[in-house]
């Protein structure tokens, strides 16, 4: 066993237990980041606040939330909107940082992609933060099962068919994930289940797994620029503060963070007490029918982009788009040949690629939120396309790229 | 030694796995409440009727002479005579993606809203997404009365004449 002498204050008898000087300097006052970073880079601390958000919110909903058929949906717009005390407030804050967590997580995605951060050693970066946006995705989906509404119901009844892979016809495979033949209690009780416990465990897990990739790759910055983490962080500890491309991550970059997290929170609760609507959908406040489909059937904004790519197909190609959507960006590392890891604006093509990406994307989740008739099933269907062949070309115009 | 330990975490796994699936599977009164009988008698023709079954929802559809007459052998084939009258019984969800179609009774056709897909009168695709008819389910033809669950003669004939597949 360790020698323990008599403590001198509680910093020292917590510090010879659990070596917090020792954590406190490997997490945050030796932890290097690079200087030459936008506020781009705080979207990793705003989706950490994010989650706390939902975190916290969804643990006050939980106390009050009933997941059976016949009381879900009252639990939801009765008890908790009308009759706790600020139910209304843990409901709305849930349900938009529920939204606006997509929207920071693709404004991540499309940075690290912009400016290459998922090259030359920072691959595991990448494919544990689209690991993250899995999870964040049925994690939404199992939530939005629980208000029991009519889009919970039927967005049930497509998504859990989607496992039926088309013409291979696998109803059993449907049938055991619902435990029913149709969305049922069984159904609600263990989406209930994913999604307060079993699906936050994962993320917790896997956002460990996003920290520790980071730690020897260490950040991208905003040049693409390769150097001496070592080097640097010796300079800074000097005293040449001036002189060193990094600085701590507590509190001297922490303080930018913060910064940016507190611009976004006021949007954020903006959002909350004014605008909360947006992320609720109509539909989802009439009670759940299994008899009664209603009119149309669209995702939360955040997924239409990978519904249009499904949608303006028949069944199995359909499935086999969607597939594709749905694990093409953990190939990007492999997808891009190019060796340069600077902004898409220093790349040549890459750069109308990125931009191309974006706009589809942007068309994409126009057109799903659309009925599917008329110009817009084929503005969808050449979105559709557009998407699969921007992929295609990917690898043979970074293939060339001159090195920079 | 490694052996044994990988032995008895093998057999252990295994035998955790095979519970973890079996405890998702439907439950025993899930499945013991999958039959259904549906009164014919009260059918008017070319009216949609909506029963329930499983959960889901059953079409059922009195086809009038004219409709019968129109048919093609394709149609006639998935037709269930009860009492001399022409029936469509099938699960009313569309094939694609489980929404339920309208019935638009001028057009003697189904329309699903949401991905845009049409079938005809006997449930039959005619516009796609969806890759298949919809489906008929077991039924058993018993005097006025259907009872969807059960497999009767009607059924298995037509399962066998390839109708269902």
């Amino acid at each position: 066993m360790a020698h323990f002498t008599k403590a001198t204050s509680v910093h020292d008898w917590l510090n010879q237990r659990l070596a917090i000087d020792t954590l406190q300097r490997v997490l945050s006052k030796e932890y290097w980041i690079p200087k030459n970073i936008n506020f781009l880079w705080a979207m990793g601390m705003v989706l950490a606040f994010t989650f706390g958000i939902l975190l916290v919110s969804g643990i006050f909903l939980l106390m009050y939330y009933q997941p059976n058929v016949d009381t879900a949906f009252d639990s939801v717009n009765y008890t908790i909107m009308r009759e706790v005390d600020f139910g209304w407030l843990w409901r709305h804050v849930h349900a938009v940082a529920a939204s606006v967590v997509f929207l920071i997580i693709y404004i991540h995605m499309l940075t690290g992609i912009y400016y290459g951060s998922y090259k030359k050693g920072r691959e595991m970066i990448w494919i544990s933060g689209m690991l993250l946006f899995v999870a964040f995705s049925a994690e939404a989906f199992s939530g939005y099962m629980l208000p029991w509404g009519q889009m919970s119901y039927w967005a049930g009844m497509v998504i859990t068919n989607l496992f039926s892979l088309g013409s291979l016809e696998f109803n059993g495979l449907v049938e055991w994930i619902r435990g029913d033949y149709v969305p049922g209690q069984a159904f609600l009780d263990r989406f209930f289940m994913l999604h307060v416990l079993l699906i936050p465990l994962a993320i917790l897990g896997v956002i460990g797994l996003h920290f520790g990739a980071l730690r020897i790759p260490h950040v991208n910055n905003q040049d693409g620029e390769e150097f001496d983490f070592e080097e640097e962080a010796a300079k800074y500890k000097a005293g040449n503060k001036k002189e060193s491309k990094v600085i701590a991550f507590a509190n001297d970059f922490l303080s930018k963070d913060m910064f940016v997290v507190s611009i976004y929170l006021i949007f954020f609760f903006y959002l909350v007490f004014w605008h909360f609507g947006f992320a609720m959908d109509p539909i989802n406040f009439d009670p759940a029918d299994g008899l009664k489909t209603p009119p149309h059937i669209y995702p939360e904004w955040y997924f239409l982009w990978s519904y249009e790519i499904l949608r303006p197909f028949p069944k199995d190609p359909g499935l086999v788009a969607f597939g594709f959507a749905q694990v093409i960006f953990f190939l990007l590392p492999w997808f891009d040949r190019s060796p340069n890891a600077v902004p898409a604006s220093r790349r040549g093509l890459f750069f109308f690629w990125f931009w191309a990406m974006v706009i589809d994307l942007i068309v994409l989740t126009a057109m799903g939120k659309l009925p599917p008739v008329g110009v817009y099933s084929l503005i969808g269907k050449v979105a559709a396309y557009a998407f699969i062949a921007l992929w295609v070309i990917l690898p043979f115009i970074t293939r060339n790229e001159k090195r920079v | 030694m490694g052996k044994v330990f990988g032995a008895v975490a093998g057999v252990g796994a295994v035998g955790a796995l095979y519970a973890m699936k079996k405890s998702w599977d439907p439950l025993p009164s899930v499945k013991a409440a999958g039959f259904t009988t549906i009164d014919l008698s009260a059918a008017e023709p070319n009216k949609l009727m909506v029963e329930k079954w499983r959960g889901k929802p059953i079409f059922v559809l009195k086809k009038t002479p004219e409709m019968v007459a129109k048919q093609s052998a394709e149609q006639t084939a998935r037709d269930i005579v009860v009492n001399g009258d022409s029936f469509l019984i099938c699960i009313g969800l569309c094939t694609h993606l489980g929404c339920i179609p309208a019935y638009r009774e001028a057009k003697l056709d189904f329309k699903c809203a949401c991905h845009g897909g049409e079938f005809d009168s006997s449930g039959i695709e005619t516009k796609a997404p969806p890759p298949s008819p919809m489906v008929i389910p077991p039924f058993n033809v018993k005097g006025n009365t259907v009872v969807l669950g059960e497999e009767g003669e009607a059924y298995r004939k037509m399962k066998e004449a390839g109708v269902l597949a």
